[in-house]
């Protein structure tokens, strides 16, 4: 029997505003508890929200990134519930007219393009903390957190995989840095996502019942909580058992999912428009003015460089995955006049994709702390395209800058890597590596090709590396011809 | 003597040094030590913040630049959080909750130099009309103290009635302004929904709450309104308006003004003393040179039903915030955390919160939600545009403003709907956000007060003011005093 999975995907992202969504209250991580709770985080009697304006720029931010429907009119609705870390008993959230519908969100999966669907995405404030451990027989109340402007992104069920649903979220985190909305901190909590996972019969068409894991602040977590519940779900089936609608958390040291609660025991939340806040209202200049603030997108950078810079789908790819890889790339490119634009813009993404990269990832860095600034990377494809340094040369090159020299030129100068491109010069090594190489001679002539391979090698090493191994290989040739 | 008078000729007498605010303040705070066990109006009396107050106005009265409120002591509904003071709402749940803050009409009232004279008591979280849910008991009318002063603001009401205190505060959802002013024959206004920030003001229904000045007479109301009104940052609902010069306005001429008499506000339900009463006051507008003309508000016989699934609903949420959790009354044991939400809410809320929270939980919830709170939200926006129909034909609105003159103590306690009837006519205001206020035209049979209703269309309170202004120049119903005998 063949099983598919489904997912959809709940992201709560945290609002990078200065202040809290209702209330002028700082939004500071880790202060004292209660620090940063003002009189109307404690929701004390006789308090009023009122609406923070940045926040609502940052949720058109991202309904225009997504190209959603903007609601130019939404509504703040009441979400009321008991909980000692929400202290006003209810939530201010959106349920009828989210700021934000529809949008979509489009990323590669094993180098297929996949487009997801969103459903909505709303605003709301986040609730504080309870903390169980420092306090005998009691609990305590952290309200630092509480009033932290949220976007509730809602994702169509239209993830078939683990892999997928990983994938998306990772476009989204990526997206809602690039576009300035949330600093994408998950270990703060700043980026969380529920998923709702169900399966069923390849080719069914209705969908299974459903349970929401709850809460997983990272990527490998959410990767591993979606697989562990699909199994759990089809085994139920398989044994005849039924899937009941649930709630349920990922136990990242087990590795396995426990229910939390059943529909049954859910909340009537009794949600109604919060009489306190006016509807929202978004004239058309406001959407102007935020359109006209937002950065160029990933997928409009990923299609002008794969047509004006002619650079391939997956090299374009992970140019464009973070805004800190694609600034630095756009930096490095601006060092280079047009004539060399297109050669230099596949360098720069070979040097981007392979030795950055790599280099990067073993020290945890992003393209925005690489201490191989883009105008020394820039000098370092100079030198390339000039011929004065070839590729193996470059390479240590890029060694001494990462470890912290900052010129090229005087790296080249001091170690004495400068090319050996004098025919004569290297005419002179050939036939020194022919004397010396009688059989390999002979197999070259014999029509074994790989015997020449061996001889640029030989010359190679006698140089250090610095003789043009194109050069070379010509002068190689002739000779032996 | 000091006591007897008017907010402005105070202002006036303080301004020409005939005493000082301290004295005038310690005569207040006197008379109220010595009447409220009687009267029961104030929750809390606090000389020493009050007379620091009268003491700093003084300083101003001598050397500063003072306003018409400068060193006078207002009483305030304990429904406003003033810094360091008790404020209770008039329930156990906040016995010994002492602000933090100003409400944001205290700030003003502190800027223009008034006094806190104390916090008046009132119907627990403002759900009464009577003064009789109030969890520091209830307050006694002082034309005859068998019987309530109305409510939810009943003791700012019969303090002044009682000369406890000049002016005050009060706030009105459906009628708790207007309906104890004229059960204790003063004057009381209610703004237009947005005039007066709700910063502060402890929430009952959040879309119908607006605070509003309490006094003898209109002219006073016009001072006290306009430290009241203003745009605030801090109320999202708080509305921007050019600032009026109420105290001016009274002064204009109603010749002219079209008096709309709705026909549903004079049905068999009122008393007969009443009716004749309202008949009197309107003879004599007519002698002002106003001129009457009937009105149809048809849709007001739903009002008080609808505001009894949206006021109860609003509460229901507005009062979830009172858990127990951060400050408050919290009871003594309880098992766990569900039991500690559920025995402290059943400690600390009395019989009439409770009922309306619950009112309010099941109007809202799922698969009620649209026949009850979207229904009577409808009905609602019905209710607002009878009164812009009604507005194109004339000025103002008249009516009496209450069914019954002041009924004892207990007499509708056991009968919420009776009791909720008796705001049958103030609550269309609330409902439509529109102005309206309440002044004395004459007593009953038993010499109690009988109070008429004035409605203005949106921003008519300098309209409605000269009206009532006009009509206590023509009479003397507002300064008529309560026997000596009960006060």
């Amino acid at each position: 029997m063949e099983w598919e999975t489904v997912i959809g995907i709940e992201t709560h992202v945290q609002l990078s505003t200065q202040s809290k969504i209702f209330s002028g209250a700082s939004t500071g991580f880790g202060a004292a508890p209660n620090a940063h709770a003002c009189e109307v985080d404690l929701a004390l009697p006789g308090v009023l929200p009122v609406l923070n304006k940045e926040a609502v720029d940052k949720a058109l931010r991202f309904g225009i990134a997504t190209q959603a429907t903007i609601n130019q009119r939404s509504i703040f609705a009441r979400k009321n519930y008991f909980y000692p870390d929400l202290p006003k008993g209810y939530q201010i959230s959106q349920l009828e007219i989210p700021i934000v519908e529809g949008g979509s969100l489009t990323f590669r999966v094993d180098g297929i393009e996949k487009t997801i669907n969103l459903t909505r995405a709303h605003l709301e404030e986040d609730a504080g903390k309870s903390l169980h451990e420092d306090f005998l027989n009691m609990s305590g109340i952290d309200l630092n957190r509480a009033g932290t402007p949220l976007l509730e992104i809602v994702s169509e069920p239209e993830m078939r995989s683990s892999t997928e649903a990983v994938e998306y979220a990772k476009t989204l985190h990526a997206l809602v840095r690039w576009i300035g909305i949330c600093d994408g901190n998950m270990q703060e909590g700043n980026f969380r996502c529920d998923a709702n996972v169900s399966v069923r019969r390849k080719g069914d068409n209705a969908l299974g019942t459903r349970r929401e894991i709850k809460n997983l602040n990272s990527f490998r977590f959410l990767q591993q909580a979606i697989e562990y519940e699909a199994r759990w779900q089809i085994e139920q089936i398989e044994d005849g058992l039924p899937i009941v609608q649930a709630t349920i958390l990922f136990d990242s040291d087990s590795g396995e999912t426990r229910l939390m609660r059943t529909k049954e025991d859910a909340h009537d939340y009794r949600y109604f428009p919060d009489p306190d806040l006016l509807p929202l209202v978004i004239d058309d200049d406001w959407l102007v003015t935020v359109r006209s603030s937002l950065p160029e997108l990933p997928k409009s950078k990923a299609k002008r460089y794969q047509s004006e810079l002619e650079l391939n789908g997956p090299d374009v790819a992970s140019l464009v995955s973070t805004l800190e890889a694609a600034t630095y790339f756009e930096s490095t490119l601006a060092e280079f006049d047009k004539k060399t634009t297109t050669a230099a813009a596949k360098l720069i993404a070979n040097w981007m994709n392979g030795e950055i990269a790599a280099s990067l990832n073993r020290t945890q860095k992003d393209f925005s702390e690489c201490p191989v600034s883009p105008l020394m990377l820039s000098k370092l494809i100079t030198r390339t395209l000039d011929h004065t340094l070839s590729t193996k040369l470059a390479r240590l090159v890029f060694e001494e800058l990462w470890a912290g020299a900052v010129s090229v030129d005087a790296i080249i100068k001091e170690q004495g890597f400068t090319q050996i491109s004098d025919s004569v010069e290297i005419e002179s090594y050939v036939d020194q590596v022919i004397a010396q190489n009688p059989q390999q001679v002979e197999d070259f002539r014999a029509g074994k090709n790989k015997a020449l391979n061996s001889l640029v090698g030989q010359v190679m090493k006698l140089t250090k590396g610095k003789a043009d191994p194109t050069q070379v290989n010509e002068i190689l040739k002739a000779k032996l011809a | 003597m000091m006591l007897d008078k008017t907010v402005k000729e105070l202002g006036d007498a303080l301004r020409l040094k005939d005493f000082s605010s301290v004295e005038l303040t310690q005569a207040f705070l006197d008379r109220s030590k010595s009447l409220n066990c009687e009267i029961n109006a104030f929750i809390t009396i606090d000389e020493e913040q009050s007379l620091a107050q009268a003491r700093a106005a003084d300083e101003t009265l001598s050397k500063g630049k003072p306003t018409a409120l400068t060193g006078i002591p207002i009483a305030h509904k304990d429904i406003w959080c003033a810094k360091n003071w008790i404020t209770t709402c008039g329930s156990r749940m906040l016995e010994n909750f002492r602000s933090p803050y100003d409400a944001h009409i205290i700030k003003r009232f502190n800027e223009y130099g008034a006094v806190i004279q104390g916090k008046t008591n009132m119907d627990e979280f403002a759900m009464g009309s009577s003064n009789e849910t109030s969890w520091f008991g209830a307050v006694k009318n002082p034309w005859d103290l068998n019987r309530v002063p109305g409510g939810s603001s009943g003791g700012s009401a019969a303090a002044v009635a009682a000369g406890m205190t000049p002016a005050s505060t009060g706030t009105d959802t459906g009628g708790s302004i207007r309906q104890p002013a004229a059960l204790c024959g003063i004057s009381g206004l209610k703004p237009t929904y947005g005039l007066v920030s709700r910063y502060g003001m402890i929430a009952f229904a959040s879309s119908l709450d607006q605070g509003g000045p309490m006094a003898k007479s209109a002219e006073d109301l016009a001072i006290l309104l306009e430290a009241m009104v203003g745009f605030d940052v801090k109320d999202s609902t708080s509305l921007q308006n050019k600032p009026v010069d109420y105290a001016s306005a009274i002064n204009e001429s109603i010749s002219g003004l079209k008096i709309g008499i709705p026909k549903e506000y004079f049905s068999d339900h009122i008393a007969p003393d009443i009716q004749k009463g309202i008949e009197q006051a309107l003879q004599e507008y007519q002698r002002l040179g106003a001129i009457l003309v009937d009105v149809d508000l048809p849709t007001s016989p739903l009002s008080v039903a609808a505001y009894y699934v949206i006021a109860p609903a609003e509460a229901s949420s507005n009062l979830s915030r009172f858990d127990g959790v951060r400050y408050g009354y919290r009871a003594p044991e309880y098992d766990n955390l569900n039991d500690m939400y559920a025995k402290t809410r059943a400690q600390g809320f009395g019989a009439e919160v409770k009922r309306r929270i619950l009112i309010g939980t099941y109007v809202l919830s799922h698969g009620y939600y649209d026949a009850y709170y979207i229904k009577a939200q409808k009905v609602r926006r019905l209710i607002s545009q009878d009164f812009m129909r009604a507005f194109q034909a004339c000025d103002l609105i008249m009516s009496p403003t209450t069914p019954s003159t002041a009924f004892k103590l207990g007499e509708k306690a056991s009968d919420p709907v009776q009791m909720y009837l008796s705001d049958t006519f103030t609550i269309a205001a609330n409902l439509a956000g529109l102005p309206a206020m309440s002044i004395p035209c004459g007593f009953d049979q038993m010499n109690l007060p009988i109070g008429l209703q004035l409605i203005g269309n949106y921003f008519d309170e300098a309209k409605m003011l000269a009206a009532a202004h006009q009509y206590q120049r023509a009479t003397d119903w507002h300064l008529k005093k309560p026997p000596s005998t009960t006060v």
